[in-house]
């Protein structure tokens, strides 16, 4: 009996090709790589303010690297890039093109587990001798190229490269998926123009996956070689590492740093747009309106895709570009600045004067706008080379990346969770649940509350001069020690310091409320309707919603007749008109805003 | 705003009394970097400002039907924030163009500086004007040879290899970039100055220095385990103490 339930638990949740399990496991697996690197921050945080606290001696400095990269790599890779994009796509994206699974089931499935196992050698790669890498989730040669250039970079750093190359198989993969599913398995009726704004982000981040992980994929290859192989892509002749020289070819290594931003760049792009998409739709599903200029918002999507690939330069400011290069990127970037504003200007214009409704997934969207617009602005700042040149690399580099990278994505991650829970929820036996709603309220508030306690000060220490990568800002050795100006000018920065320490213990303290929601609600949610937030996007279609999914056979025709977010207002409040509903109500409903006369 | 410390006195106290903003300045192209910077800064600001006042009206006022006007709402306001952005980005190329797009003045003190794991290393090329050829193969820190300079060459005979880096005030100084094993980045927060040394590359940088003092020198290119004590010294100081100094480096070089 039991082996024969074992199976069946194999066979549901393990070997499956089912997309929506497969969504739940890149879930799982970004949960459980959050909160590692979460754990990982906390450590770095309390290091830098408490040296000899909770241990009795410092974290050593290599140590400290090796965290700093691990949680940059998880969190960029195995969260932010995976549950969006992956998780959420899975789950999610059949549905609201009316498809019945995605294009390449067995694909799909090769492509969880080959992130799983990346995530795994990522790891294990602290267990091995000399730890993990210490070069940072940028990897720069020589650092990353020569084995002896310090602690973790012998077979930790190989350990790192295989499992980023592994990683950008399964989300190369991943993403042809993604493409191929929207391209072919739309519904009838689903035309371009009516693919939900979260679809657009999707599409548009599997091309960008597309082409960028593809060069990392490359690139990764070639350090291997460097270091295995005999070659010299990234070395030049007569480098000198700890006592070594190297002789051979004469590389260089700002071809690594060319082809990793060709790569680091749009990645973030990736981790952003599917969130970008799903605030839109969020907004005005809770707005009950239209999202404003819909046709725009299209075509800005597309457009921070397209741009988000030329504009790889500006993290090269310093690294000994010609300086006519920098003032290329310069304007790229700045111009990538236009899309972004767009967006928001939409999204003001969505929820103005439309007495939204307050669920917890909609308080996470509008932080994930207020978030946006407050990193966003520093954007066009460090697109100056001039302003890079004493910005670069300090700590307002760190709290202009995480606030609209890792906080807004986050937000968007939480927007979805809270939304999609009765979805992720559902089975055959029981309709799906929902989530505490109150619970939720104070979740989001804390963490709102937190996450710019946290990031609004890095702002300061990074003008006062704070690099990152410290290992330390007290007891600095070397020639005049903590009295050095080195040793004044970083210890100047420990009140703020201790701040954000405070700040990020808080923050991290606070998502323990959202685990324990999260739990609590898989057991004993309240149970859900099948259409709780009255959305207008297929994925709550009646049919849709079960899970397992009824059979193929049994699934009645799925015709989509109009764009999402269509509300009507009556006399009796307004009611939505679900993309799936035939009863064409007026064909005002068909109309797009960007066909609406000026008022 | 704690600008008013661009005159700040030539000591480190003036770190402590404003030590949430920018540190003083103590070059020529710092006042206009700053004052970029903190235009910058406000725009940011108000921007942030506005969009949050927008968001927090459009919430709390009464349910109306919701807005069309494309033009008035989407593009016109793009079409400013396009213009904004524009001016600002040319004002910013103009710096840069000025700190960047042309070398130093035959002129300038030539000083080389060399990262290494994890240590800063300057050159003055002494009398001959010339720096003598350096050789990995010859690098020896243990016997005072950090940089592995070739003692067959003429040209090292007087060259002077220190780690402190000193520098007279208002003469403009060229430094070149080396690194020796990996990239490290130099970084002098009051000169409003950071630039990679990269191995197998020489990169120029020049700067006027400006306010007599004692500065930090920081690595901001992460190099390996020892990034955070890679530190060095920078002093300005007035030129004839500058001549002074340099002349006692020589005369106990000289055997």
């Amino acid at each position: 009996m039991t082996s024969i339930r074992s199976k069946n638990f194999f066979k549901t949740y393990i070997a499956t090709t089912d997309h929506r399990t497969i969504g739940i496991q890149y879930l799982v697996l970004a949960l459980i790589s959050v909160a590692i690197g979460t754990l990982l921050s906390l450590l770095m945080r309390i290091h830098l303010v408490w040296p000899t606290w909770p241990l009795s001696h410092p974290i050593l400095p290599e140590d400290y690297l090796a965290i700093v990269t691990i949680h940059g790599t998880i969190m960029l890779f195995f969260v932010l890039t995976t549950a969006p994009q992956a998780g959420f796509g899975n789950l999610i994206l059949p549905a609201q093109i009316g498809a019945r699974s995605m294009a390449f089931p067995v694909l799909n499935a090769s492509s969880f587990w080959l992130t799983a196992t990346a995530l795994l050698i990522l790891l294990s790669s602290t267990f091995v001798p000399g730890g993990a890498a210490i070069s940072g989730w940028t990897a720069y040669p020589p650092l990353s190229a020569v084995p002896g250039a310090g602690p973790g970079q012998g077979l930790g750093m190989d350990l790192w490269l295989v499992s980023i190359a592994l990683f950008a198989i399964a989300t190369t993969a991943s993403s042809i998926n993604t493409l191929t599913t929207i391209i072919r398995n739309r519904c009838h009726g689903m035309t371009w123009e009516r693919l939900p704004l979260t679809v657009w982000g999707w599409f548009t981040a599997a091309i960008l996956s597309l082409i960028a992980f593809s060069v990392v994929l490359a690139a990764i290859l070639l350090l291997l070689c460097d270091r295995h192989a005999g070659t010299s892509f990234f070395v030049p002749n007569g480098d000198l590492v700890s006592g070594v020289i190297h002789h051979g070819g004469d590389g260089s290594p700002l071809l690594w740093l060319h082809l990793f931003w060709f790569f680091g760049h749009p990645e973030v792009y990736i981790a952003i747009l599917p969130g970008l998409g799903l605030t839109s739709m969020l907004l005005a599903n809770f707005s009950h309106r239209k999202v404003f200029a819909y046709r725009t918002m299209i075509t800005t999507t597309l457009l921070i895709g397209f741009l988000g690939i030329l504009l790889w330069g500006h993290h090269m400011f310093v690294a000994g570009l010609n300086p006519f290069v920098s003032s290329a990127f310069s304007i790229s970037t700045t111009a990538i600045a236009l899309p972004a504003s767009a967006k928001v200007l939409s999204w003001l214009a969505t929820i103005w004067r439309s007495k939204p409704q307050y669920t917890t997934a909609m308080l996470f969207s509008l932080g994930f706008v207020s978030l946006f617009v407050t990193g966003g602005l520093t954007g066009p700042i460090l697109a100056q080379p001039i302003l890079d040149e004493y910005l670069h690399n300090t700590f307002f580099v760190v709290a202009h990346f995480h606030l609209i990278m890792a906080m807004a994505g986050v937000f968007a991650l939480y927007a979805a969770t809270y939304y999609w829970f009765p979805l992720i929820t559902a089975t055959t036996k029981h309709p799906g649940r929902l989530m505490s709603e109150p619970l939720g309220h104070l979740h989001f508030w804390l963490t709102l509350i937190g996450a710019y306690a946290v990031f609004l000060p890095m702002h300061l220490t990074g003008l006062a001069g704070e690099p990152r990568h410290y290992a330390q800002l007290t007891g600095i050795p070397g020639p005049g020690g903590s009295l050095s100006p080195t040793g004044l000018l970083l210890a100047q920065t420990i009140p703020l310091n201790l701040h954000i320490t405070y700040a990020a213990i808080f923050l991290a303290t606070a998502q323990l409320l959202f685990l324990f929601n999260l739990f609590r609600s898989l057991r004993k949610g309240q149970f859900a309707t099948s259409n709780p937030w009255r959305a207008t996007t297929l994925e709550w279609h009646p049919a849709m919603n079960p899970f397992p999914p009824i059979p193929a056979s049994d699934i009645p025709v799925i015709t989509v007749h109009r764009a999402p977010c269509h509300y009507e207002s009556t006399a009796n409040g307004d009611t939505s008109l679900p993309q799936w509903t035939s009863d064409p109500v007026s064909q005002i409903s068909i109309e797009d805003t960007t066909n609406a006369k000026p008022e | 705003m704690p600008l008013a410390c661009k005159t700040r006195p030539a000591n480190n106290s003036a770190l402590l009394l404003a030590p949430w903003f920018l540190p003083a300045d103590a070059s020529s192209h710092g006042p206009a970097l700053d004052h970029q910077l903190l235009l910058n800064l406000w725009i940011a600001l108000s921007l942030l400002a506005l969009a949050h006042l927008i968001l927090l009206a459009g919430l709390v006022a009464r349910r109306r039907a919701e807005a069309t006007n494309l033009w008035r709402i989407e593009y016109l306001p793009l079409i400013a924030l396009a213009t904004l952005f524009t001016t600002l980005t040319i004002k910013a190329e103009r710096l840069w163009a000025a700190t960047r797009y042309t070398g130093a003045s035959l002129t300038a003190l030539q000083i080389e500086v060399t990262g290494v794991q994890f240590a800063w290393y300057f050159r003055y090329p002494g009398p001959d004007a010339a720096f003598g050829i350096t050789r990995p193969q010859l690098v020896a820190p243990g016997e005072g040879n950090p940089l592995g300079l070739d003692p067959t060459d003429p040209n090292s005979a007087d060259d002077q290899v220190t780690s402190e880096l000193v520098i007279p005030a208002n003469r403009e100084v060229d430094l070149r970039l080396n690194a020796q094993d990996v990239i490290h980045g130099l970084s002098i927060p009051e000169l409003r100055l950071k630039q990679n040394a990269v191995p197998g590359q020489t990169i120029h940088i020049h700067f006027t220095p400006t306010t007599p003092g004692t500065y930090a020198i920081l690595c901001t290119q992460l190099c390996g385990l020892g990034h955070y004590r890679m530190n060095a010294t920078l002093r300005i100081l007035p030129p004839d103490q500058f001549t002074a100094w340099l002349a006692s480096k020589q005369k106990a070089a000289t055997p």
